[in-house]
């Protein structure tokens, strides 16, 4: 199976999973999903096997309500069966809302108030270097909304005055924020805090992987320009979906725009 | 206390390479000799206590044990969230320790006052809760959990009871027996509770560990089913510990502590102590009422 059917199959799955629990954020994990997959199919090397090994790579999904995502890829990727995921949200699955990570295997930190997993990733990134484990890195999303919370420039700071060059941020630009405190321009700001800052297509493979495997003196972030529900005509950039989830018709045809639509958003690709 | 505080983070950096030293842009001075000694270990992180509690719970997950530093509001009450979700809910293991208590900076105002700490700590599950009464007590206190994988709030104050008492961690001490009523003297109230009841008739169970709450010694104690519990902060944070006890069994419970109010007026904390109905006299005219009231 090629890439783009992977992140197509799981899309769909996504779009499954939140219509039978009449719950979940679908566009926040649509927006974030290219990004997850090239992070645990080529980038993170962590295995269900490997996970708790202290010299791993680390990744936190700092916006916690984007877990449907991550919980599509975990599911792929082995961490637990993907058929867990029909139980997501209902009483007594350890797939929550919000992803626990006492709870669900290859989750690294609880999340879900927003501007906590940002701050977390600098005590991960900075605990390795103070251990001299300099194979491992950690790896966050944050979104555009979260950086509304003053933790998340509070912790660019701190990484950028700690020289924490094993952690890489992820911004999931989505826009979501334009309706409230807009960001104008986010990547002059990233590089005023000190930190080695790319801006790519956030759905384009090629460039997700290139961002990622960048190495720097400093701290690096990744400005994604994703589309939020990208993927979905019907989703795509409204708030009315953030958190709701599909009526049966409205399933039947956003998986037909899955399959007709993912061809006009990875033209470039 | 905050001397000793000092010495004791000090000798634990040299024992155990796991601890971590964050502090909140306070206290720096006193630390110059461990970030000289422990320059990977020692942090002045800066003023961003939301942050630094996030953080340091990134730091227990790559298998450090956090102690942070800094004035008790801007812990516990500006990085409440952070307390519960990244250390409570994430049951990582961290040591927060703060000094000012209620009203040590009594000059500084209301925003340098923690009177509400406990309260609200209390309603965070898995935190555990510590009031050494003296630097020894801290002392002893801290070497017995900073390494159980729990999160601790320590909460030292600089008032100090002239006598050290046998600090076991979960476990109150008694100090006196007595028939007329039991007292629960919290932290640095034993000194006072302890000079106004003179030669009262009475118990007096001396609490340095409020959370877990030790409803044993305070059940065994009892026989007065009169209970004054003395709160150097906001008081009734026990309230709810005190009533469980005796469930379903009635006790009569007095409080004295101090009332829900800003205190606005400046000056020495001896001054909010006579403010507040606190003072030695008046503890001591409270306390007799209490001992001499018939059931």
């Amino acid at each position: 199976m090629n890439k783009r059917n992977h992140t197509k199959k799981l899309k769909k799955r996504i779009v499954k999973t939140a219509f039978q629990a009449g719950e979940g954020h679908i566009p926040s994990a649509f927006s974030i999903l290219d990004i997850l997959w090239v992070l645990y199919d080529k980038i993170l090397k962590i295995t269900p096997g490997k996970y708790g090994h202290p010299e791993r790579n680390r990744f936190i999904l700092s916006k916690g309500h984007a877990s449907l995502g991550l919980y599509a890829v975990l599911g792929e990727k082995g961490f637990f069966s993907s058929q867990e995921l029909e139980k997501f949200a209902q009483y007594g699955s350890f797939l929550g809302g919000h992803p626990d990570r006492n709870k669900v295997p290859g989750i690294e930190a609880s999340t879900g108030s927003l501007g906590h997993g940002l701050p977390i990733s600098v005590g991960i990134a900075l605990g390795l270097k103070i251990k001299k484990i300099k194979r491992a890195k950690v790896y966050t999303i944050i979104g555009d909304g979260e950086c509304n919370e003053g933790t998340i420039w509070e912790s660019l700071l701190l990484a950028s005055h700690h020289q924490l060059n094993n952690l890489h941020c992820i911004v999931d630009f989505n826009h979501s924020t334009d309706r409230a405190l807009g960001l104008k321009n986010l990547k002059r700001k990233f590089l005023s805090f000190g930190w080695d800052t790319r801006v790519i297509d956030g759905h384009n493979h090629k460039q997700i992987f290139s961002a990622l495997k960048r190495e720097s003196k400093k701290p690096i972030a990744v400005i994604a320009n994703t589309i939020k529900g990208a993927g979905s005509r019907l989703m795509e950039n409204n708030p009315a979906w953030h958190h709701r989830s599909p009526t049966k018709e409205e399933l039947k045809q956003i998986l037909k725009e899955l399959d007709q639509h993912e061809k006009t958003i990875y033209k470039n690709n | 206390m905050r001397k000793q505080f000092i010495k004791t983070i000090e000798n634990i950096l040299g024992q155990d390479e796991g601890l971590v030293l964050l502090l909140g842009d306070i206290g720096v001075w006193g630390f110059s000799n461990a970030f000289e000694k422990y320059p990977d270990r020692v942090y002045n992180v800066g003023i961003l206590e939301q942050s630094m509690v996030s953080m340091a719970s990134g730091l227990a997950m790559t298998d450090h044990i956090p102690v942070l530093h800094t004035i008790a509001p801007f812990l516990a009450e500006r990085a409440t969230e952070q307390l519960k979700n990244d250390f409570c809910y994430q049951k990582l293991g961290g040591n927060f320790v703060t000094v000012g208590a209620s009203y040590d900076y009594a000059s500084l105002g209301c925003t340098h006052h923690c009177p509400a700490d406990v309260g609200i700590l209390k309603q965070m599950p898995g935190m555990e809760i510590v009031l050494p009464g003296t630097p020894v007590e801290f002392d002893k206190l801290f070497r017995q959990t900073y390494s159980n994988g729990h999160p601790t709030y320590f909460r030292l104050s600089e008032r100090s009871n002239k006598v050290s008492h046998n600090a076991r961690f979960g476990k109150a001490s008694i100090i006196k027996k007595g028939k007329l009523a039991t007292a629960i003297a919290v932290g640095s109230m034993l000194d006072p509770v302890l000079t106004a009841a003179g030669d009262l008739d009475m118990t007096i169970l001396y609490y340095s560990t409020l959370e877990p709450f030790d409803h044993k010694t305070l059940k065994k104690n009892t026989q007065s089913k009169r209970v004054v519990l003395c709160e150097p902060y906001y008081s009734g944070a026990l309230t709810a510990d005190v009533m469980k006890t005796f469930l379903g069994r009635a006790v009569e419970l007095y409080h004295i502590g101090m009332p829900k109010k800003f205190i606005t007026e400046y000056g020495k904390a001896e001054k909010h102590d006579e403010l507040l109905n606190l003072s030695p006299a008046k503890l001591r005219k409270r306390i007799k009422n209490i001992c001499q009231k018939k059931s």
